[in-house]
C-alpha cells in the first residue's frame, strides 16, 4: 500500500486530527503527526487489519535548527520557533509496506508521547533520542541516559546543534 | 677457602648480574591484561592468534589485572570507559607497563575534533610506555611495539645511578 493510500485511511479514521504529508525533501516522504495524537495514531497503525505496522524499524531524534530571528516589543532580536523532531520508520512485515512519521515539538518544551507500549523496540531508541537531544518521552518506563555516562551534566545534549563540549568531565580534559 | 675461590666442577653455571637476570625474566614473560576496546582489539586478537603468535615472546593474556604486567589500550577510549581503565591500571601490581595502540588511544584519532565522548589520548589518565601508531595498527606494528617495550625493560636499573 502506498503512503498516500495509508494517509486516506488515517484521514477517514481520525477526521478531527491534522495530518500533513511532506514529500518536499529528496528523501522518503513522511507524515507529520501531532505529538499528542501520536499514541492513538500509532495504535491504529499497528492494529488495523489493512495496515498492520508490526515493526518499528527506527526511531531517531533530529535537531531541526530552524530558529528564526524575531523582534520583541523592545526591539531586541531573539530566536524563536526552533523545533526538535522525532522520525519513526514503520514497516509491516506481513503486508510489506512502509510509512514514515514525523513529530515536531518546540525546543523549549520537547515532550512527545512514548510509543514504547506499542512497539517494544522503541524503549532503547527513545532513551537514545532523550540522551542525545533531550526529547522527553512521556510515559516511558525508564527514561534515563543510555549512551552518555549517568553522571553526565543534566541538560547537556551532545547532538543538539548548539551543544558545546565541556572543558572537563570527572577531572579529564575533553577538548584536544 | 671461599667457594668462589674453588674451580667450578659443574659446568652448568652461568654468572650474570642480578639486574640483568631480573630484567630478562621480566621482559620474557610479559603477561598482558586480556582487555580490548574497539577495532584495534581485533588486530590485537589477530596478533595473539597463530599466524603472528604473540605467545612466542612470552605474552599471555591474563583475565585479572592482579596477574598482569602490561595493559594494551587497544581502541577508542570513551570518557565513560576511561575511569574504568584507570581503575584496572591501579589494580595491577608494579612494575606495570602500558602500550597505547592505535590513533584513538594515542590522541583521540578521528574523534579528535568533534568527539565529545572520547578521551583525546589515554596518557591524559595513565602514563604510557610505548605508543603504536596506525588506525588500526597491523599486527606487525604491535609486535614492534612489544619489542620496543622489551628493549625498555632490558635497560631498566634497579637503583638510581648518579
Amino acid at each position: 500500500m502506498s503512503a498516500e493510500e495509508i494517509l486516506e485511511i488515517l484521514k477517514n479514521k481520525f477526521p478531527n486530527f491534522s495530518f500533513s504529508f511532506d514529500n518536499s525533501l529528496p528523501l522518503e516522504s513522511f507524515l507529520n503527526v501531532d505529538a499528542l495524537q501520536l499514541p492513538e495514531v500509532c495504535t491504529f497503525l499497528r492494529d488495523d487489519e489493512k495496515l498492520q505496522f508490526d515493526n518499528l524499524m527506527n526511531l531517531s531524534g533530529v535537531d531541526d535548527n530552524n530558529a528564526k530571528k524575531e523582534k520583541d516589543e523592545n526591539g531586541n532580536e531573539k530566536l524563536v520557533g526552533r523545533t526538535l523532531s522525532v522520525y519513526y520508520h514503520l514497516e509491516s512485515m506481513k503486508l510489506n509496506h512502509k510509512l514514515n512519521l514525523k513529530v515536531s515539538v518546540a525546543i523549549e518544551n520537547p515532550e512527545v508521547e512514548s510509543v514504547e507500549s506499542i512497539w517494544k523496540s522503541a524503549d532503547w531508541h527513545e532513551r537514545e533520542a532523550f540522551d542525545m537531544f533531550g526529547i522527553k518521552f512521556l510515559n516511558h518506563p525508564n527514561l534515563i541516559r543510555i549512551l552518555m555516562p549517568y553522571d553526565w551534566e543534566d541538560g547537556s545534549y551532545p547532538l543538539r546543534k548548539d551543544f558545546e563540549t565541556p572543558e572537563f568531565y570527572n577531572g579529564m580534559k575533553i577538548p584536544y | 677457602m671461599s667457594f668462589l675461590d674453588q674451580e667450578f666442577t659443574d659446568n652448568n653455571i652461568v654468572i650474570t648480574k642480578s639486574e640483568d637476570l631480573l630484567n630478562w625474566a621480566r621482559l620474557s614473560s610479559i603477561w598482558q591484561l586480556s582487555f580490548g576496546l574497539a577495532c584495534c582489539a581485533i588486530e590485537m586478537m589477530a596478533t595473539s592468534a597463530s599466524h603472528y603468535d604473540f605467545d612466542r615472546f612470552g605474552v599471555i593474556p591474563r583475565p585479572s589485572p592482579r596477574q598482569a604486567d602490561v595493559i594494551l589500550i587497544s581502541g577508542t577510549v570513551t570518557l565513560k570507559m576511561a575511569t574504568r581503565i584507570k581503575r584496572l591500571y591501579e589494580q595491577m601490581p608494579d612494575p606495570k607497563y602500558i602500550i597505547s595502540m592505535g590513533s584513538c588511544a594515542n590522541c583521540g584519532g578521528p574523534y579528535w575534533e568533534h568527539g565529545y565522548h572520547v578521551l583525546k589520548g589515554i596518557d591524559r589518565v595513565i602514563p604510557v610506555d610505548v605508543y603504536v601508531p596506525g588506525c588500526p595498527p597491523r599486527p606487525e606494528a604491535l609486535l614492534e611495539g612489544l619489542l620496543k617495550l622489551q628493549e625498555k625493560i632490558r635497560n631498566e636499573r634497579l637503583r638510581k645511578t648518579a
